[in-house]
């Protein structure tokens, strides 16, 4: 850390402070907040998603179409012909850039003959991408990212359609269900580079405040919610 | 960029007499407000988020250094960078040398208004370096070189026409020489324009609503999805941020999100949450090799524990400004610097002085609508109000004004002498104005009749003398 680094920061520290009548955040209190940073307090409850697994993909459901996706539920041996009758449905190409996952491995993409796959990352060009989602948000039917590996962030992004797979059991009542499997499968304190909470296609509402969707990110985003 | 706030009201007579304008604004009035309105309604729990999210900020603020170093110790453990730059000129020159280390020639930006509050556009021009805005709004916007006239929708002042005009007018010499009539056709042709420079850019600069202190994340939230591609294509990710942005924990981010969006726009949830923890990791296929925040104090701390720090709760919703009759009839260009409506009115004169934007927090009726909407509680109409005090104190207030005030004083503390003189006004009002029941113009007091009637006084009396009569 350079010189001006220091001095820069110990000049904003000790503005913030000096501004509130103290020093450096004595014992007691800093256990205070420490604990408060270690053991996390929700926020007050939404009664909305607290509900039975069942009822919680239903409001997925219900939701996410509100907000302009489209979903289909199918059993995991439907998840690629899925794919390939939403493609042909829409007048689509049969070509798609898939997240190089375990979970979308599961599936026999190999019976879809007329589907071709390709998997890695998102490029401009692409049309379609096919990707797993890491947990659904029943309260406002919102798909979560976890980027990593087996899931290039350019996927959620760049193409026209979005094409999201999400297993029935990764939905959750809200986001602080989510936090909670974050921590659980990344450790305490650890977030993956970029997790994307996506609800719905791409939307802008700066032309005379009227909604169109598809501004930058897809245009359009179909999730298969999968039986268990 | 450079504030025209002491220019507020030639600013307004300006606002008032364009038409597009004034057609822009009455689409604002049953729009966002209404939205807003049915979805609280839709969430019970509503004003009890709105209560824990004033107290989260309340306790963040309380322990802000300590949140800071948080944050920082976890962004570096991550092997990000974390840049405090206490004034407009450091963040410049720190986002400068960071573009320049990468010989960067575009900069790929997402909607941020402390960029707009420390004019970087200005600055990375001079050098070289082309920023280009993705949001939408910006987008257009920043082909017509007008600065933002709302915080969350900066060309809201815009008709579809205009928008039409200034596509027709840039993009020709790209191939689309037909001017579009649709606001469909206009967001296919921003995409496609701007998605090549997605492509191209060297560096992704976004904004930051909150930065969560427990994990070293910068959260944004957008509906375009314009600031993710901004933070995943390019090499070099670039957060800038003010200081008042940081919270504890993801638990409170669930908590703040929950009254943003809706008090924004309405909507159950913004498209896009992102929460962005250091640069790529090791086997991922994209995402940025460098990862900084550059946090922007700009006067910020020394507002702290003063009577205006609960300014410092705001999370750039908009509600205030979406719901305020003076930014209803004038639009955002009129505040004369980037924070626009009563936020503006009170962070403004912080942040520029305010001998240069003491206007603003005059041009408030006080109704209280703003109060009632902020989803973190911030008591504007008191703080506007701080603002006149220190104005007066100040000896800022127009000679007339202070004058007229010293005469009204006087007067009020001889109650037989007030009573005496009212008595004799009312009068003689009230023989003269009787007749249409209003005045037209009245001597001294053109100002107020240049724009409408001064009301002719009831029957009766005085307000103390029906008082009087009511008591006995």
């Amino acid at each position: 850390m350079s010189n001006a680094t220091n001095d820069a920061r110990a000049q904003i520290l000790g503005g913030i402070r000096r501004s509130l009548r103290r020093g450096d955040l004595p014992g007691e209190a800093r256990r205070v907040v420490e604990t408060r940073l270690a053991e996390p307090p929700r926020g007050p409850s939404v009664a909305r998603g607290q509900l039975p697994q069942t009822d919680k993909v239903a409001l997925f459901c219900q939701w996410a179409e509100t907000l302009n996706a489209t979903v289909a539920r199918v059993g995991p041996a439907e998840v690629p012909g899925e794919v390939s009758a939403y493609l042909a449905r829409n007048n689509l190409p049969a070509t798609v850039a898939m997240a190089p996952s375990p979970l979308l491995e599961g599936y026999d993409w190999a019976s879809q003959r007329m589907l071709a796959i390709r998997r890695g990352r998102g490029e401009g060009s692409d049309q379609v991408s096919v990707t797993g989602a890491f947990a659904g948000i029943a309260e406002t039917g919102t798909v979560v990212m976890a980027s990593g590996p087996d899931h290039p962030v350019s996927l959620n992004l760049l193409p026209d359609t979005h094409v999201v797979v999400l297993r029935e059991s990764d939905i959750v009542g809200g986001y602080e269900d989510v936090w909670v499997r974050l921590r659980s499968r990344y450790g305490k304190n650890l977030m993956p580079r970029t997790v994307n909470t996506i609800t719905g296609p791409s939307r802008t509402g700066d032309i005379e405040q009227t909604i169109e969707l598809g501004a930058h990110g897809p245009r359009r985003m179909h999730i298969l919610v999968v039986r268990d | 960029m450079e504030s025209t706030a002491h220019a507020f009201k030639a600013n307004v007579d300006h606002a008032l007499a364009d038409p597009n304008l004034q057609d822009s604004l009455a689409k604002l009035k049953v729009g966002f407000s209404e939205r807003r309105r049915q979805a609280a309604e839709r969430l019970p729990e509503f004003e009890a988020l709105r209560d824990r999210a004033r107290d989260i900020k309340n306790h963040t603020l309380a322990h802000l250094d300590f949140y800071l170093e948080e944050f920082e110790r976890k962004v570096v453990g991550l092997g990000g960078h974390v840049h405090w730059a206490p004034t407009a000129a450091d963040a410049r020159r720190i986002i400068a040398e960071l573009c320049q280390s990468v010989n960067a020639r575009t900069v790929a930006k997402s909607k941020s208004m402390v960029a707009e509050e420390i004019a970087l556009n200005e600055h990375l021009e001079a050098l070289g370096i082309a920023p280009i805005e993705t949001d939408l709004g910006e987008y257009i916007i920043q082909l017509r070189n007008e600065p933002p006239s709302h915080i969350i929708a900066p060309a809201v002042h815009l008709t579809k026409d205009q928008v039409a005009d200034t596509f027709l007018e840039h993009h020709a010499k790209l191939g689309f020489d037909k001017r579009l009539t649709e606001r469909n056709d206009l967001v296919a042709e921003a995409r496609y324009v701007l998605r090549q420079k997605f492509l191209d850019a060297d560096v992704g600069l976004t904004g930051a609503n909150f930065l969560v202190a427990e994990t070293g994340s910068s959260m944004l939230v957008t509906n375009e999805g314009n600031a993710d591609l901004s933070n995943t294509l390019p090499r070099m990710h670039i957060v800038l941020a003010s200081i008042e942005k940081v919270i504890p924990t993801l638990e409170d981010a669930a908590v703040l999100l929950r009254v943003l969006a809706r008090s924004a726009t309405g909507q159950e949830s913004s498209a896009y949450t992102t929460l962005n923890t250091g640069p790529k990791r090791p086997g991922d296929l994209d995402g940025p090799d460098q990862y900084h925040v550059v946090l922007l104090d700009n006067g910020r701390s020394s507002v702290l524990g003063t009577e205006m720090q609960d300014i410092l709760r705001c999370i750039r919703c908009g509600a205030c400004m979406n719901h305020c009759p003076v930014y209803g009839a004038v639009g955002g260009h009129a505040y004369g610097w980037v924070y626009p409506g009563p936020m503006g009115a009170v962070l403004t004169p912080q942040l520029v002085g305010v001998e240069e934007a003491s206007n603003l927090p005059n041009a408030s009726t006080f109704c209280g609508r703003c109060e009632s909407v902020c989803p973190v509680r911030i008591p504007l109409p008191k703080l506007m109000r701080h603002w006149r005090e220190r104005e007066f104190e100040k000896h800022l207030t127009p000679k007339a004004v202070r004058q007229g005030l010293a005469m009204w004083s006087f007067v009020a503390r001889r109650p037989a002498l007030y009573r005496r003189l009212t008595a004799i006004a009312n009068r003689a009002l009230a023989l003269f104005g009787r007749a249409d029941g209003r005045y037209g113009s009245l001597p001294l007091a053109s100002g107020w009749t240049r724009f409408r009637d001064f009301p002719a006084p009831q029957a009766g009396g005085t307000f103390h003398a029906r008082w009087a009569k009511r008591k006995a």
